[in-house]
């Protein structure tokens, strides 16, 4: 991206209509950025400080108050448990099966496309429209999941009615709206392995499990640590599943989980500093997060 | 992708990969064929015990239903309407603002362009609360103006475009200006039609997102009028007891459409996640 050599006042008059053409090209962007982010962050930490509320006008300056009442309120630790248990479940399930799957795709076998288009279909539907299936299939009395179940001779289940497996039902759909993205991920990097590692680790004379724990696992694991981390950091973010098939938090508030807590603080409850101030604690909790994947991020493996 | 098979008895060969990507893509496949037999079914046939599985006849009642219910075809029309603007509108500032940072030398540059990566690390629920009083302010409340302009998203798509256009040859842009092309001309003429991939790899990404935008549009309008797809299909489901039925009737129209559109165009999709999702 440096300036071209060239001569004396050429290049001053190339700089100067670069100058003038990046004013028009930035200028849009530029607009967005500071209306739909500078100044609302800006807001949002000024917010923070009052007891701003969405009916009253009156607002005054409270000081550290917002914050020490929301870390002090059991239910942000509840919605935060409930956040990490959903995290730590979902992304352990979705990433072993993820990569189980995309190792099983990357094999020379027939319905190749069929399987992918089929893993990945999911993903593109909107969220709203595919909870809603998933909600009758929780039904208790005329759900077909409990009909499975009866038919195997297991008992039935209560699903999203009952407080052990209402988070249960919920990171079971989300895995199955969500792991096409993790094994598309998982197969782009597999396939960007040259197939020379692989001849050459076979010619030694290794296992096809040899092949994949000593040269593809650790060829991937840039990817993985990739996936990993977007995985702890959009668990922090979700919201629409749970706000669509668990209206009110699910039995005992079980499906509360961060964004319904600011959600529910700011706009149910009409609470805005509070919720501001605790939307600024998840925004610290994602950012220590973004910062630790940057890291590993760096150590990019080059196949040069 | 492959399509010279290295054995015609691939199926001998990995006798266990087949069944178990048979068994887990039934899985995957499933809900939807669930939904478009249930759209067909009578209340009888849901209510039923056992439930029946196949309808006991296939008519479109259903999906008559959906249009009595509920506006259906207004929740529709306002999703399209809403989508396709921002995504154009997005679309544009993003590959202006990609121009500029790829190819155009101006002052502040990285610190501009660690400004827009900046906005990537803040989640929607930080700004939303601030966007919504400031959109309220403003008299948005109800508006496609306020559905549509607070929802862009302009930094990620500039960063896919961006990407695309650092692998343009300097050598086009010097040759177009040898040529007396203004940088607006080189832009027009030189950077889009050459990057039609990337500009409609990064248009399909910025539809989709806003097609499934939930809580911006859930929190800016009230009026039943202004809802669009995503929210619309929630007036379907009742506290006392959902006629599931129906539901599955709009479900079908509200996904089906993004399927065929997504089975004609999978590799691009395919793209759009592997490019975006490893490159940031």
């Amino acid at each position: 991206m440096s300036v071209k050599k060239k001569k004396g006042a050429q290049v001053y008059s190339i700089k100067k209509e670069q100058h003038r053409a990046a004013a028009i090209f930035v200028t849009p962007l530029l607009i967005t950025l500071i209306l739909l982010f500078l100044l609302p962050v800006i807001l949002v930490i000024i917010m923070s400080f009052t007891n701003w509320t969405m009916t009253s006008t009156a607002r005054s300056y409270v000081g550290f108050r917002n914050f020490v009442f929301v870390l002090k309120d059991p239910r942000f630790w509840k919605a935060f448990k409930n956040t990490a248990y959903y995290t730590a479940l979902k992304l352990v399930l979705d990433t072993g099966l993820a990569l189980f799957i995309a190792v099983l795709l990357d094999r020379k076998i027939h319905f190749r496309r069929f399987f992918r288009i089929a893993h990945f279909a999911p993903v593109v539907v909107p969220i709203t429209a595919s909870s809603l299936i998933w909600l009758w299939f929780y039904d208790p009395g005329i759900g077909p999941l409990n009909q499975i179940l009866n038919f195997l001779g297991l008992p039935s289940m209560q699903w999203l009615y009952s407080e052990k497996t209402a988070m249960l039902s919920v990171i079971l759909f989300s895995i199955w709206k969500g792991i096409g993205y993790n094994i598309i991920l998982f197969l782009a990097g597999l396939q960007s392995i040259p197939e020379s590692y692989l001849e050459a680790a076979r010619i030694d004379g290794a296992s096809e499990r040899q092949v994949f724990f000593k040269v593809k696992l650790p060829l991937l694991s840039p990817v993985t640590s990739f996936i990993i981390m977007m995985g702890i950091i959009n668990c922090f973010k979700v919201f629409t599943e749970v706000d669509v098939m668990t209206p009110n938090h699910g039995p005992l508030e079980s499906t509360l989980l961060m964004v319904s807590y600011i959600y529910d603080q700011s706009f149910t409850r009409g609470k805005m500093g509070r919720g501001a101030a605790s939307s600024l604690i998840l925004f610290l909790i994602i950012f220590a997060f973004t910062m630790i994947q940057r890291r590993l991020g760096r150590k990019e493996i080059s196949f040069d | 992708m492959s399509k010279h098979l290295r054995s015609r008895h691939a199926f001998s060969r990995y006798p266990f990969t087949m069944l178990f990507l048979l068994i887990s893509s039934a899985f995957m496949i499933f809900p939807f064929v669930w939904m478009l037999l249930s759209a067909f079914k009578t209340p009888a046939d849901v209510y039923n015990y056992p439930p029946k599985w196949i309808p006991s006849s296939f008519k479109f009642t259903n999906y008559e239903e959906v249009f009595k219910k509920i506006p259906f075809i207004r929740f529709y029309a306002n999703s399209i309407f809403v989508s396709v603007v921002q995504t154009v509108l997005q679309i544009a500032i993003s590959a202006m603002g990609a121009f500029a940072f790829a190819k155009l030398e101006f002052p502040l540059k990285n610190k501009l362009f660690a400004f827009m990566q900046s906005s990537l690390f803040v989640p929607e629920i930080v700004t939303i609360i601030p966007l919504f009083l400031l959109a309220a302010s403003a008299g948005l409340i109800d508006t496609y103006t306020g559905l549509i302009i607070p929802g862009l998203n302009c930094a990620f798509t500039t960063l896919l475009i961006m990407s695309f256009f650092q692998t343009i040859p300097n050598e086009l842009i010097d040759a177009a200006k040898v040529d007396g092309c203004g940088y607006i001309r080189v832009f027009l003429e030189i950077m889009l039609p050459n990057s039609k991939t990337a500009i409609g790899t990064a248009s399909l990404f910025a539809f989709l997102t806003h097609w499934r935008s939930y809580m911006w549009p859930l929190i800016i309008t009230n009026d039943v009028k202004m809802r669009t797809l995503p929210i619309g299909l929630k007036y379907l489901v009742t506290e006392t007891g959902t006629e599931y039925q129906v539901l599955m009737a709009a479900s079908v129209m509200a996904i089906v459409p993004v399927l065929i559109v997504y089975m004609l165009m999978e590799k691009e999709f395919v793209q759009s996640i592997t490019l975006t999702g490893l490159k940031t």
